[in-house]
């Protein structure tokens, strides 16, 4: 039996300090105080000095209150019974459902050997056109959707996570608003989906150090189902509220701050989060969809600019819709050369004539004179935004592809579009004329 | 040997009590849960010395013995490293797979070389020769290279050859040679031996200056920004700017023997490509695979920070190895700022006073140690080697004003900067061609790359007022310099890494293009209208692209280069005088066509 401290020396922030030996760092303990009693863990050790971060917040935890170590690493319980459940940072229910204690596992667990990995192959239908013809999301690969407040984010996330082609999904809520939590819920309920996704839910008034267990938990559970062959979708919403969370408790322990306040090691923290995603070679899958939001839009702030460093490429949300420019899926060119002969081709010639009507639009704006060229631009770019762009267009990779011919066609002659001959034989519709 | 007890921890950083004599980057061992964890010393204060662990420090407790090992981190040289796939700690990974499934297990440290493979030994020296550090005792076939077994660089003295082994098969650890000093002492010598990463190998003559230019066959650099064989360069960049492609075209076709990929902190995903298809690649050099001439180092983002700092030591040392060989070595190191995060993390820790953005005071002099030691060097048997090392930097929110591209600006011979404005457009490589800069000499005369750089600062000047003014307030002139410009950039800066024939452009086409292009930069025109201009403009690059996309001196080649020579004449009512006499400097081949 594990011995039971009741001397707490200091209390500054969320972290405590107590007087302990045989203590290891990473060791989980109990701290039970007249307010209830909360998990807490080893982050510094000095001789007989053992600081705990403590998951409920130190709030009314007084010097007398007992500290009782647990002799083991933070864990979680992992088998099928998660699915459909809900927990909060620190992997309890909150769904008014059984504790599950069963099979407990490590979190934070070490990372997969480069030399394990493959090259991702496989492409995740969303049908939505922007992510499907522009920006193809590959299993595997882990994305961030940059966003400024006040996006429509999670709606997003919510529709991704309803269509998806993949076996699991498991939601990582971070400083969630309470709505929005409740939405989440709500959607994939009447989306059928519930079943097959676990939630972990850390809302904006939970304490805030349960923020940052809450992509551990979320991917340790995530590597679990992938070990067992399943493709997992994990997504995580908000990184900027997780970073922000690091911050607090880095400032809280005395750290050096390095840019903007922010810890030196940020960089290294996020990308030990987003570094789980994987194609494990002869087993599952996880893939990692997050959320960062850009405080003032602002894509140098330290949490997008580092997130940009570790991710393949991201999905940039403004205006209600994904930006075609400052969206990039690093991995696309993996996987739509295998979809359809001209997927790569319109996706091309499209996004070239949208820079250029673009161009177009900045003229018109300054006042200078608009060509006969301009003027078809200026009509393809309204209805490129309507039929593609708009986040509400539903539609599977193929129709979207339809789509797109059909654009062009209403607005351009076929060699306008500097697409190769063969495809426009091929592809033209054939009520505009037909090929050359 | 010296003991001691952990009395802290913080993060990676483990505070031992030390009984005994304890040497400042001494390697030594923490047990915990049963496993002995690497870690450095990097701070000793009174009996207390600082250590950053290489693993996880989770599970570590007050208590926990540490044993030292009175040893400097160290990699082990010997024939067999080459094709390797190393952590950070010249770990191999595949043999870790192997061994411990999909996941890094902490504590594992497997034998870098292969110890039970035979070599076929041919003795280069004889008994009574007299021989010091890095001299060659004989040689093994490796892949492509005859790899020389060297006098270990510890033996800096003039020591005998007592006795050496005949021709034959052998084995890393077998003796191969006995040596002896003047006092009488003899040491036995096998094919490999280990050398402590942070010190600099120094077993040659003199080093030379880089003069050399190290093509790699990609035609921004090697014409406008070259870099030289023995030389140093650094690509910085903001994220989704093509760093990353970049470095992996210039390893698959830079002119160089050997090639080290150092991927320091960088995404897996990235190295996973290079780790799965390197093996498949042919190298153009020699049709061998490519992966018979690469040591690939990699400690990802999320693999144990502290190797992060290792890792690159690691490949330099390697380098360092091979270039004693008289081979030529390119150390890419992807990227320079992991290393730095990883130096900063560790400084936050030791509770050093920061530095700009905390990152901790020495951080310039430990950058121009690195890429000190690059270098093309006179070996002691007169031939030479040289290693060019290639770092990318990572700058936070791609502003280059930060610490680390600053102080690693400040020690390269050249400055590929990565452009987002140019990645934006999709004009790829993303190098700026105006702001990055070179103090080495390229492959074509300073004074053409000279007057095209003109063209494209006049050009890039002319477009901006077109911003402001239009272009019905841009006067002829200043029109067609800015489709000259454009013209540059289009056919010679641009270049399509995916396309077969212009993914790579060596030497003698990269000469014989720039002077058809030179030729188009030199003339004089009679347009009328800018329309005119644009349409003769586009035309033309339309079959200059053609031009480059067909194989070197194939039919093609020779009808699109007749074709742009005649349409070119369409149009041409003179040259520019000075033009004219710098391409008859450009001199080589006649103005011919090729044959």
């Amino acid at each position: 039996m594990k011995k039971i401290y009741s001397r707490i020396e200091a209390i500054a922030g969320n972290v405590i300090t107590v007087h302990a030996g045989g203590v290891r760092n990473g060791e989980l303990a109990v701290v039970r105080s007249a307010h209830g009693s909360s998990l807490a863990e080893v982050i510094r050790l000095y001789e007989q000095k053992v600081s705990l971060q403590v998951f409920a917040g130190s709030r009314g935890i007084s010097t007398g209150d007992r500290v009782r170590f647990l002799g083991h690493p933070m864990r979680v319980s992992f088998s099928a019974d998660l699915l459909g459940r809900i927990f909060d940072g620190s992997g309890r229910p909150r769904d008014r459902g059984p504790e599950l204690d069963e099979n407990m596992i490590e979190i934070g667990g070490p990372a997969v050997n480069p030399a394990q990995r493959i090259i991702p192959r496989n492409m995740i239908r969303t049908n939505i056109p922007m992510i499907d013809l522009f920006n193809s999301l590959v299993e595997s690969q882990k994305l961030p959707v940059f966003s400024v407040s006040g996006e429509p984010y999670n709606p997003l996330l919510a529709r991704i996570a309803l269509q998806a082609e993949v076996d699991l999904i498991i939601l990582g809520g971070m400083g969630l608003k309470h709505d929005d939590y409740l939405y989440f819920r709500e959607t994939l309920e009447k989306g059928g989906a519930l079943n097959r996704t676990v939630f972990f839910v850390h809302t904006a008034s939970d304490p805030i150090v349960e923020c940052l267990l809450v992509p551990d938990i979320a991917l340790a559970v995530a590597e679990g189902f992938a070990l067992q062959g399943r493709k997992v979708l994990v997504l995580l919403s908000d990184m900027t509220n997780f970073a922000d969370a690091l911050k607090e408790i880095a400032i809280t322990m005395e750290q050096v701050p390095s840019n903007r306040g922010y810890p030196g090691d940020l960089y290294s923290q996020l990308a030990a989060r987003y570094e789980k995603a994987v194609d494990f070679s002869g087993a599952g899958s996880i893939t990692i969809l997050g959320v960062t939001t850009m405080p003032g839009d602002d894509v140098t702030h330290p949490v997008p600019d580092n997130t940009g460093y570790i991710t393949e490429g991201q999905y940039y949300l403004k205006n209600g819709r994904i930006e075609p420019f400052g969206s990039l899926s690093r991995l696309k060119q993996l996987v739509n050369s295998k979809t359809r002969a001209d997927h790569r081709a319109l996706m091309d010639s499209m996004i070239t004539l949208y820079a250029a009507f673009k161009e177009s639009l900045e003229k018109k704006a300054m006042g200078f004179k608009m060509t006969d060229w301009d003027r078809k631009l200026l009509k393809y770019g309204v209805i490129f935004e309507r039929e593609m762009m708009d986040l509400s267009v539903n539609i599977p990779l193929e129709a979207a592809l339809d789509n797109g011919w059909r654009i062009l066609a209403s607005c351009f002659s076929p060699e306008e579009t500097r697409l190769r001959s063969e495809l426009l034989r091929k592809y033209w519709p054939s009520r505009e004329g037909g090929a050359d | 040997m010296t003991k001691g007890r952990v009395v802290g921890i913080n993060g990676n950083m483990v505070t031992v009590e030390v009984a005994g004599d304890v040497t400042m980057n001494e390697v030594a061992y923490v047990s915990c849960a049963g496993k002995k964890l690497k870690s450095e010393v990097i701070r000793i204060r009174g009996r207390l010395a600082e250590m950053q662990v290489f693993e996880m420090s989770r599970g570590i407790g007050v208590g926990d013995e540490v044993e030292f090992t009175a040893e400097l981190l160290s990699v082990r040289l010997g024939p067999g490293l080459l094709a390797q796939v190393y952590d950070g700690l010249q770990n191999p990974l595949p043999e870790l797979a192997a061994q411990c499934g999909f996941f890094l297990e902490r504590g594992v440290y497997l034998s870098p070389l292969d110890e039970k493979k035979e070599w076929p030994f041919t003795p280069a020296a004889k008994p009574g020769d007299t021989v010091t550090a890095g001299d060659a005792l004989g040689t093994v076939p490796e892949g492509i290279f005859s790899h020389r077994i060297m006098v270990p660089f510890q033996f800096r003295e003039p020591l005998r050859v007592e006795r050496i082994v005949p021709a034959g098969s052998y084995r890393i650890l077998d003796t191969i040679a006995e040596l002896s000093d003047e006092k009488g002492n003899r040491f036995p010598v096998t094919m490999t031996f280990t050398w402590p990463v942070k010190r600099p190998v120094t077993c040659y003559r003199e080093r030379l200056r880089p003069i050399e230019p190290l093509v790699t066959q990609i035609r921004i650099i090697d014409t406008f920004i070259p870099i030289a064989r023995g030389g140093t360069y650094c690509i910085p960049g903001p994220f989704g700017a093509g760093k990353t492609v970049l470095q992996q075209v210039t390893s698959r076709n830079a002119d160089v023997d050997i090639v080290i990929i150092a991927a320091c902190g960088e995404r897996a995903g990235e190295v996973v490509e290079t780790l799965r298809e390197f093996p498949k690649l042919a190298d153009p050099r020699t049709g061998r695979m490519l992966m018979e001439r690469t040591i690939i180092i990699c400690n990802t983002s999320s693999m144990p920070v502290a190797a992060r700092e290792a890792s690159v030591y690691t490949a330099i040392t390697l380098a360092e190895y091979y270039r004693q060989m008289g081979l030529h070595i390119l150390l890419l190191a992807d990227s320079t700022s992991r290393w730095a995060q990883a130096l900063r993390e560790m400084s936050g820790r030791l509770e050093e006073i920061p530095g700009e953005e905390a990152f901790p005071a020495y951080l310039e002099s430990v950058i121009a140690a690195f890429y000190e030691r690059a270098g093309l060097v006179r070996l002691r048997d007169k031939g030479t080697g040289s290693i060019t090392i290639g770092g990318t930097v990572s700058p936070a929110g791609g502003n280059f004003d930060e610490p680390v591209t600053q102080s690693t600006l400040k020690v390269v011979g050249a400055f590929h900067g990565l452009s987002r404005e140019r990645s934006d457009a999709r004009k790829y490589p993303a190098i700026h061609p105006l702001e990055s800069w070179s103090k080495y000499p390229g492959l074509i005369h300073a004074a053409g790359t000279e007057y095209a750089r003109d063209i494209l600062f006049r050009g890039n000047e002319a477009s901006q007022m077109m911003k402001v003014v239009g272009e019905e307030g841009t006067s002829l002139e200043d029109y067609e310099l800015y489709l000259k410009s454009e013209f540059i950039d289009s056919v010679y800066l641009q270049q399509d890494s995916y396309d077969p024939v212009d993914a790579a452009v060596p030497t003698e086409r990269q000469r014989h293009v720039f002077r058809l292009l030179f030729t188009v930069l030199i003339s004089r025109f009679d347009f009328h209208t800018k329309e005119m201009a644009r349409f003769f403009f586009n035309q033309l690059r339309q079959k200059f692209l053609d031009y480059n996309g067909s194989p070197w001196r194939s039919d093609d080649f020779t009808r699109y280069e007749d074709e742009i020579r005649a349409f070119l004449e369409t149009k041409r009512s003179g040259e520019d005088e000075e033009g004219g006499r710098i391409l008859k400097q450009l001199g080589g081949e006649s103005e011919g066509n090729p044959s």
